[in-house]
């Protein structure tokens, strides 16, 4: 099993390197003649106004907990489901009762207004 | 030293490099990144120990969710993440000592616990460790209990985190 | 543990091989995907450039390399460029675990198709999913553009909640088979593909794939009316290539993970004894997989924010917790 992980290892640092690849070569080959008006921030032509770092909707925040949540809850099953057929029956109703929990939740996080986008 | 050790060291090293520059860097989003990079170097150790199991999920759940949360909250909280001149307080001496101190003596505890140089029994069975996983999380004689205590848990974590994190009305 | 040189090559040329694999396909699906939008608006598209068109993409490439690149006044210098880097990788690696066909005899050693088979392959195919978030949260992030900043927010958030509809959907066919290993997966659909047992999951898994990659109707970060171009508005050169690119290589990437989890992956009449038709079944799986993306960014039009995240978190999401359920009982009661 560890040879197939370096495998995997050894593709990622592949992968890792590849990208660089064609900045560099834009690094040689593409024009830099950088002025101020150019490395401006782009807004249509219009002069950026005011800070970019504004406050932004707390609901991103909210889907983000909500989703960190539910992603735990889903890993847990995994394992279940892989040894799904040689679990006895008790067994196997332990795993849906936890998929009822995790749908008690999603339904708890609808009825606050949690999934509300306004 | 086998090859296996060496990246052991190396992946170990930039660990806790990382680790380090985490609760030394003044920009919050840089800090952040490199706590990406720390829990990175501990799902490699996960996978050196073969564990690939908790090797993914240390990717899915503490990158792909716990550390793209902290960077939601800087991104919507401050305005400028780099504005903070100095990181450290009058404190921090003292507050390094308790640190070395207090890891000192774990070091020390730990290393009278006998099972700490133990070798990890093999698992006697012939099926896939994630079956065997699988099995032991929902049988009575297993972890059947954490298993379903967990699940309760989180749902209350979820209601907690929407009670706190939801605007109220009418305000 | 020791590990033969011979078995380092294989590693490496296999390791090549998939890189240039990706990257032609990354090439040609932009021409692909040029050329049938044409044809469904009843235009030509690009025809010039060699027989057929067929070197459009190398002139765009070759025009790209030679583009200036601009990196905005205020911007965050390192993390503007670590980003587009970090959307190719994921896109690249997620492709590792998924094979290409059987085994075939090549100098006289055994040599399998598909770069590895490790046990919690459909894991890594998830978390490899969730990291791709970074390139897309710190491109918004460090470009200090308002329209980036919000491109880069919204398609995070909607990528985050598609993920779960993704992970459930993934547990089905785990189910079915009864493990993570694609090549189990695979093998566990020689009778009958699972797309036909599972019409929903598959259905489920697709809708949230789209999201995942940011394709039409979900193309939200590149909603140009409201945001010009999202996350990648101050981008210019190698570097929008790079998020292009990973753009693409998503596309075929997911494709060929819904072939295997789904349509039979490799499989198809004579593999058994031809082992090379598995890589040519797997890339016609995947080409007519794009050709439906395509379509369906031809045909249906861009959803509005609110109702992208209700649907994903109102329809989807119960609908696949549902599926799973519903499942499970049903491989109980009728003990299939």
């Amino acid at each position: 099993m560890l040879d197939q992980w370096l495998f995997v290892g050894i593709f990622v640092s592949i992968a890792a390197v590849f990208p660089l690849l064609p900045l560099v070569m834009a690094r040689f080959l593409a024009p830099r003649k950088p002025n101020r008006i150019k490395q401006e921030t782009y807004e249509c032509g219009i002069e950026t106004v005011g800070d970019t770092w504004v406050q932004f909707k707390i609901q991103y925040y909210v889907y983000a907990l909500v989703f960190l949540i539910f992603d735990i809850e889903t890993v847990f099953l995994y394992p279940w489901a892989v040894s799904f057929d040689v679990l006895p029956l008790f067994a196997v109703f332990e795993g849906v009762l936890f998929i009822l929990i995790l749908a008690a939740g999603l339904f708890y996080a609808w009825r606050k207004g949690a999934l509300e986008w306004s | 030293m086998t090859p296996i050790q060496l990246v052991f060291l190396f992946v170990a090293f930039a660990t806790l490099w990382a680790a380090f520059m985490v609760v030394t860097r003044n920009n919050l989003v840089h800090a952040a990144l490199f706590l990406v990079i720390a829990l990175f170097g501990v799902a490699v150790l996960f996978v050196m120990l073969e564990a690939g199991f908790l090797a993914v999920i240390q990717v899915l759940v503490y990158i792909g969710a716990i550390a793209i949360l902290m960077i939601f909250a800087v991104m919507l909280t401050r305005g400028d993440v780099d504005d903070i001149p100095d990181i450290t307080n009058r404190y921090a001496g003292w507050v390094g000592l308790v640190a070395v101190l207090f890891f000192s003596s774990l070091v020390i505890l730990m290393a009278q616990w006998p099972s700490f140089t133990a070798l990890a029994k093999p698992i006697l069975s012939s099926r896939d460790t994630i079956v065997e996983l699988g099995t032991a999380l929902v049988s009575p004689n297993g972890y059947v209990i954490p298993f379903e205590v967990a699940s309760v848990m989180l749902l209350a974590a979820l209601i907690g985190a929407l009670v706190v994190a939801r605007p109220r009305k009418g305000k | 543990m020791q590990i033969e040189t011979a078995l380092l090559i294989e590693w490496v040329v296999k390791s090549t091989i998939l890189i240039f694999a990706l990257l032609t396909g990354f090439a040609y699906t932009t021409f692909y995907e040029r050329r049938l939008l044409a044809l469904i608006q009843v235009r030509i598209g690009p025809n010039r450039t060699g027989p057929f068109g067929f070197l459009q993409p190398a002139a765009d490439g070759l025009k790209l390399i030679f583009k200036e690149e601009l990196i905005p006044a205020n911007a965050y210098k390192f993390v503007f460029i670590l980003a587009p880097i970090l959307t190719v990788i994921p896109a690249l690696i997620i492709m590792a675990v998924v094979p290409w066909g059987g085994a075939i005899e090549l100098f006289g050693r055994q040599i399998a198709l598909g770069l590895t088979d490790i046990n919690v392959a459909i894991l890594y195919l998830l978390s490899v999913a969730s990291i791709s978030v970074y390139g897309i949260v710190l491109a918004g992030w460090s470009s200090d553009n308002k329209y980036a900043m919000m491109g880069g927010l919204r398609s995070s958030a909607q990528m985050l909640s598609y993920e779960l509809s993704l992970g459930l959907a993934f547990v089905v066919p785990i189910l079915l088979a009864g493990s993570m290993s694609l090549n189990q997966i695979i093998e566990a659909q020689r009778g009958v593909w699972f797309i036909f047992y599972q019409p929903i999951a598959a259905l489920v898994f697709y809708i949230a794939m789209l999201a995942e990659v940011n394709r039409a109707p979900f193309d939200m970060p590149e909603a140009e009316q409201e945001l010009t171009a999202g996350y990648h508005t101050e981008y210019s050169g190698m570097k929008f290539s790079l998020f292009f690119m990973g753009e693409y290589m998503k596309m075929i990437a997911v494709s060929a993970i819904f072939a295997t989890l789904f349509l039979g992956g490799y499989r198809g009449p004579f593999v058994d004894t031809y082992p090379l038709l598995g890589p040519l079944y797997l890339f016609l799986k995947v080409f007519l997989s794009l050709g439906l993306m395509i379509w369906i960014r031809a045909t249906l039009p861009r959803l509005r924010y609110d109702r992208l995240m209700a649907f994903g978190w109102k329809i989807l999401l119960p609908l696949s917790i549902l599926n799973v359920f519903v499942t499970a009982v049903i491989i109980v009661v009728f003990g299939l």
